[in-house]
């Protein structure tokens, strides 16, 4: 019982960073349908923006701000450098581009900053919280991790629903010649989707670093995880993606716990499997995604 | 006839290449020995995309699978090489059977990110089980020469005609396939999903034994690796691997066979001399190694973006017959999903 307490409420903290993950993988889905394969680079890149920042300055939280801004930059440079040329090309055009941006960044990672383990600090203290004399398995550190992909989840949900901009970026995502012909600019909608998304992002990336250490490939793990939920989720739900993400961690967390972590990623692609064979559109999409 | 000219063409390569094996040092032997087993996997990897229209990142898994297999066969069973070749072509075709069977439902996207997962997963596999997998350390092969050849003879050059002689074979083959019924079915339900399934052709099964038939590929080019460089460990079959096939794939021409050769050389011969370049401009040994990794990424996204048809489509362009329509359709079309009829510009 006392285990199982434990692998409940651990693998929740860990399934909010892969509903992270999911939340910036829908972002970009919604509006472009491109997959963003280099989402994982993207947040390895930004995490490693944060380490330096944490080792000039000393500030945690420093970095913790310039990773999130250095996400949201990235993500938008990125969509108006080397994404917008492939719109219209066909899915696999794209899919390959994403996947030339992946490698970019992890070589251009290694090139910098070399191939070798670096630690990264976790927000708070990874010492185990309790209850009386029980323990819950989870550490002050995966408190603020679930608080702060919940609040940033809560937020993102808050700007679609209710400001101007949302609204754009709902109708993009919805009908994108109708919204042009409303007047538009979907080109910038676009850009600010691809920006949340890096942000999204950067905080997973940040988030989970101090518990797999940094280096050039250490978010490819995490990022199929976090393409895992998202599919569970249904790629198009944002309510989806965190759920998926979080239902993800439970599993893999009692697979982990019970049989054994060395294979969490062989039961990730188990779960994907049967998931999508019993439900290939996702769990909580509303559309299907096949023609024939 | 396609067969014959195809034979016929294969043994003039192989006569070449057996000539120009002699006059080359063992290093270059070498060398040879790698690009014959790259050739196969990016080959198959070509035309699983560019022929049936679908993706795998995945296919370094399955080059680790037969590589693996036919390691194992190899030291516990003493099977002849040809044999063991065919044993990791098998097994991987079995595991390319079931993954495909699982991700026959998935469209491009989704298909990708299976194989991206499938890739990121299986090394693990290897360090769970040590005793059977050697863990990390791997399992070593080992081949010998054979005796009528002399005891002078380099290893490496009979590892180069070995490599070479059954990547020609496996070239024939899909050259075959690629102008068959089956080629052509591919190729209808690539442009045309829904036309094709209207003509009477069955989609889904023509899409898995794509699949099938690329882990094939993949599977004999990872037994063919693991004896030229007489070692099969999770470390050589990473995620980087598996996209620097896309890459010798996408740089080479998509589909086409003569372009999974120049993507080939290009992945034995670039990365050393990159990783060169890198270190004589003062970066760290693990920095200089990243470099070949970034030009993977570089080549990807500038290929996709400015010559689509690969270094084959530039080649024909340049030589080729003026009706020769390379692949640069399949890149222009517009999507098919759902709600985007006017899609986003």
């Amino acid at each position: 019982m006392q285990e199982f307490l434990e692998f409940t409420l651990g693998g929740i903290a860990v399934g909010m960073i892969y509903a992270a993950i999911a939340l910036s993988l829908v972002l970009i889905w919604r509006g472009t349908r491109v997959l963003n394969y280099s989402q994982g680079g993207m947040a390895m890149f930004t995490t490693y923006v944060a380490w330096v920042v944490i080792r000039d300055t000393g500030s945690y939280w420093a970095g913790f701000a310039v990773a999130l801004a250095a996400g949201l930059v990235l993500g938008a440079l990125l969509e108006v450098t080397v994404v917008r040329p492939t719109m219209g090309k066909g899915p696999l055009n794209s899919v390959i581009v994403t996947i030339g941006l992946l490698i970019l960044l992890e070589g251009v990672a290694g090139i910098i900053y070399g191939g070798q383990y670096r630690s990264f600090p976790p927000s708070f203290s990874i010492k185990g919280l309790k209850v009386g004399s029980v323990a819950l398995g989870i550490s002050a550190s995966d408190l603020f991790t679930a608080a702060a992909v919940l609040a940033a989840a809560l937020a993102l949900f808050l700007v679609f629903e209710y400001t101007s901009v949302g609204l754009r970026l709902r109708a993009t995502a919805f009908a994108p010649g109708v919204t042009r012909l409303l007047g538009v600019r979907i080109g910038r909608v676009l850009t600010l989707g691809w920006a949340l998304a890096g942000l999204f992002g950067a905080l997973a990336g940040v988030l989970v670093t101090p518990s797999t250490f940094l280096y050039p490939n250490s978010m490819d793990s995490i990022f199929v995880l976090g393409f895992t939920a998202a599919v569970i989720g249904g790629l198009d739900s944002p309510v989806g993606g965190v759920i998926g993400g979080v239902l993800l961690g439970v599993v893999l967390s009692y697979a982990g716990g019970y049989l054994g972590s060395n294979l969490v990623l062989v039961y990730g692609l188990a779960a994907l499997a049967l998931v999508l064979m019993i439900r290939p559109s996702g769990l909580f999409s509303s559309t299907a995604s096949r023609r024939v | 006839m396609t067969l014959a000219r195809h034979v016929g063409a294969a043994l003039v390569v192989a006569v070449i290449l057996v000539l120009v094996s002699i006059q080359l040092s063992s290093y270059r032997d070498y060398q040879m020995a790698e690009v014959a087993a790259y050739v196969v996997a990016v080959a198959g990897l070509t035309v699983l995309i560019g022929l049936s229209g679908q993706i795998s990142i995945g296919n370094g898994a399955f080059m680790a699978i037969g590589g693996y297999a036919s390691a194992l066969v190899l030291i516990h069973l003493g099977w002849p090489l040809e044999a063991v070749f065919a044993v990791g072509a098998v097994v991987a075709a079995l595991a390319g059977a079931v993954f495909g069977v699982a991700a026959a439902r998935l469209r491009g996207p989704y298909l990708a990110g299976a194989t991206l997962m499938l890739a990121v997963a299986l090394p693990t596999i290897a360090n769970q089980f040590p005793k059977q997998f050697g863990g990390d350390q791997g399992l070593s092969v080992s081949i010998s020469t054979p005796a009528f050849l002399g005891a002078t003879f380099p290893p490496t050059r009979w590892l180069a005609w070995v490599t070479c002689a059954a990547a020609l074979i496996a070239l024939i083959l899909l050259a075959n396939l690629g102008r068959s019924r089956v080629g052509r079915s591919w190729r209808a339900v690539r442009d045309d999903e829904v036309a094709a399934a209207l003509a009477g052709l069955n989609v889904a099964r023509l899409q898995i034994l794509a699949f099938v038939v690329s882990a094939a590929c993949a599977g004999l080019g990872g037994a063919l690796l693991a004896v030229v460089t007489g070692i099969v460990a999770p470390g050589a079959y990473t995620l980087t691997l598996s996209i620097a096939l896309l890459t010798a794939a996408v740089l080479g021409g998509l589909g086409t066979l003569p372009g999974a050769l120049w993507g080939s050389l290009v992945l034995v011969l670039v990365p050393t001399y990159l990783t060169n370049v890198g270190a004589s401009h003062g970066l760290s040994s693990a920095a200089s190694s990243s470099v070949p990794i970034a030009a993977y990424g570089v080549i990807l996204i500038i290929v996709m973006l400015a010559f689509p048809a690969g270094i084959q489509g530039g080649l024909r362009r340049f030589f080729g017959p003026a009706t020769a329509t390379p692949l640069t359709a399949l890149f222009r079309r517009t999507p098919v999903s759902e709600h985007q009829e006017e899609g986003p510009s």
